[in-house]
């Protein structure tokens, strides 16, 4: 079981018989008050997401899926395919089941697909990925609002902030479990 | 490569230096006395839902509260300290469990003349008279707000001030329902808590359900705790149970109780005292939501 101080986002958890994953996580506590620990989940099997404050005294039950190494093939219509180098069994997740973990697929990327009987509700990245910077702007000196980070856009669509010696074309490697940049990488 | 998550925090930690150096500069010029009081202590004292960290037989503090005050008792009328305080399972976009709090305390005072304190503080901290805050411009020349606890419940909450204490919601509707609309145009001091959630506040002579005790929000942010303090021994001993009991009842580890502090409380006079979270006040005059942008390492870091 876990208790409330293991909640973070990304923690998957049974809620009612369904997996479930932290898409939000905040610690809260108003002055000499309880400790509350918000949460924005999301049902891994509909997609819904929906708010809930949970207490210290309370605890969880771990969603343990069964994970299957695929790699990713390629986007369509219908979705993301992902095939089983092993059986070539393909299988397809939603725009929805994949949320921000869209943007860091490369083609051929290996990944862990979730599975809960036997459908794949999600995945579970490499815990880097690299990426080539497709948009940033040259970082005007004195705007300090965000310290020396500019913001940048990578190839897949996915926006953060970068130091401000990124440049355009530059590959920088992002950590998955946070979206945030870790380095830039020689190439 | 350099570590990016450090090199980037430049601006804002010296950012952080030049305002510390500000708040030393105010109480000094105030006659206030800078002391530094041990950070490892045998006693803190027992609040239900603050848990301190074991350090050997003693613990380390999580609030230089009591030694302030047995300096106070000792006829140091104007005192202030800025040090760590630690606070386990504390962690949040504004919480760290190692954080740095300001605290002051004056004799012959009480909660109302900290409020004024505090308007003249963060104006020396922000001369331009205003903060910033997710677009939203905060004006701090103008008075503060001053809205009571039971006036906050009627306007935010879901149910009377009263109902929430039976029911259990108070701190949820607190934290959910009522924070985040507060200290938007001005800043607010929320004031006039319940007095069983002031274990170390003086009740107020004029309606003794309520302590004198407020919480000053900027932004939605909890800045502040301040107290006109108790002074009454047998009754802070009698507060201190209490705490000690619901701990037993919550099935948490008991707390030694601060007997030199209750022994020496018999000689404080009336006095007033406030604890302010630096690191909070750091994510407001630097405009952000993430306390880890305003310190060096945050736990995680380490």
């Amino acid at each position: 079981m876990y208790s409330c101080s293991d909640l973070k986002k990304g923690l998957k958890l049974m809620i009612d018989g369904e997996p479930h994953v932290i898409a939000q996580f905040d610690f809260s506590k108003p002055g000499k008050g309880q400790a509350l620990y918000r949460c924005k989940l999301r049902n891994m099997i509909t997609g819904s997401l929906f708010d809930r404050t949970y207490r210290s005294s309370e605890s969880f039950e771990p969603a343990s899926l069964e994970e299957n190494k695929m790699q990713f093939l390629y986007q369509d219509e219908t979705g993301y395919v992902f095939m089983d180098n092993r059986t070539f069994e393909q299988t397809t997740l939603t725009d929805e089941a994949l949320g921000d973990a869209k943007y860091f697929l490369i083609d051929n990327m290996e990944v862990e697909i979730l599975l809960f009987n036997e459908r794949g509700i999600g995945i579970t990245l490499p815990n880097f990925v690299e990426l080539r910077v497709s948009k940033s702007d040259p970082w005007v000196k004195g705007d300090t609002a965000q310290g020396n980070n500019k913001p940048a856009e990578v190839e897949t669509g996915y926006n953060l902030q970068v130091p401000s010696f990124v440049d355009e074309g530059q590959i920088i490697r992002i950590d998955t479990r946070t979206g945030e940049y870790v380095t830039r990488v020689k190439g | 490569m350099t570590n990016w998550s450090l090199a980037r925090k430049k601006d804002n930690l010296h950012k952080r230096a030049r305002i510390v150096q500000t708040i030393r500069a105010f109480f000094i010029d105030r006659d206030f006395l800078e002391v530094e009081t041990p950070l490892r202590i045998p006693a803190n004292a027992p609040e239900i839902h603050i848990l301190a960290e074991p350090s050997g037989d003693w613990f380390l503090q999580t609030s230089p509260e009591l030694c302030m005050k047995r300096l106070l008792a000792a006829n140091y009328p104007r005192l202030f300290q800025i040090s760590r305080c630690w606070r386990q399972q504390e962690r949040g976009s504004r919480h760290l469990p190692e954080f740095t709090m300001l605290e002051w305390y004056q004799t012959a005072s009480d909660y109302l003349d900290l409020m004024n304190c505090c308007e003249e503080l963060l104006r020396a901290l922000a001369p331009e008279g205003r903060i910033l805050v997710q677009g939203r411009s905060i004006n701090l020349t103008a008075p503060f707000k001053r809205l009571s606890v039971e006036q906050a419940f009627c306007q935010y909450g879901s149910s009377s001030m009263e109902q929430a204490l039976a029911d259990g919601s108070f701190d949820e509707q607190i934290a959910i329902q009522i924070e985040p609309h507060l200290g938007w145009t001005t800043p607010c001091f929320l004031y006039d808590y319940p007095a069983e959630m002031a274990a170390l506040a003086r009740k107020k002579p004029s309606d003794p359900r309520v302590a004198e005790r407020f919480e000053l929000y900027i932004g939605g942010l909890e800045l502040a705790n301040a107290f006109s303090e108790l002074t009454d021994p047998t009754e802070q001993r009698l507060r201190f149970d209490e705490e000690e009991k619901a701990r037993r009842t919550a099935a948490l580890p008991p707390y030694p109780l601060p007997g030199k502090f209750l022994d020496e409380l018999t000689y404080l006079s009336d006095c007033a005292g406030i604890a302010l979270g630096i690191d909070r006040l750091l994510m407001l005059l630097i405009g952000t939501g993430d306390i880890r942008d305003v310190v060096a390492f945050a736990p995680e870091d380490l």
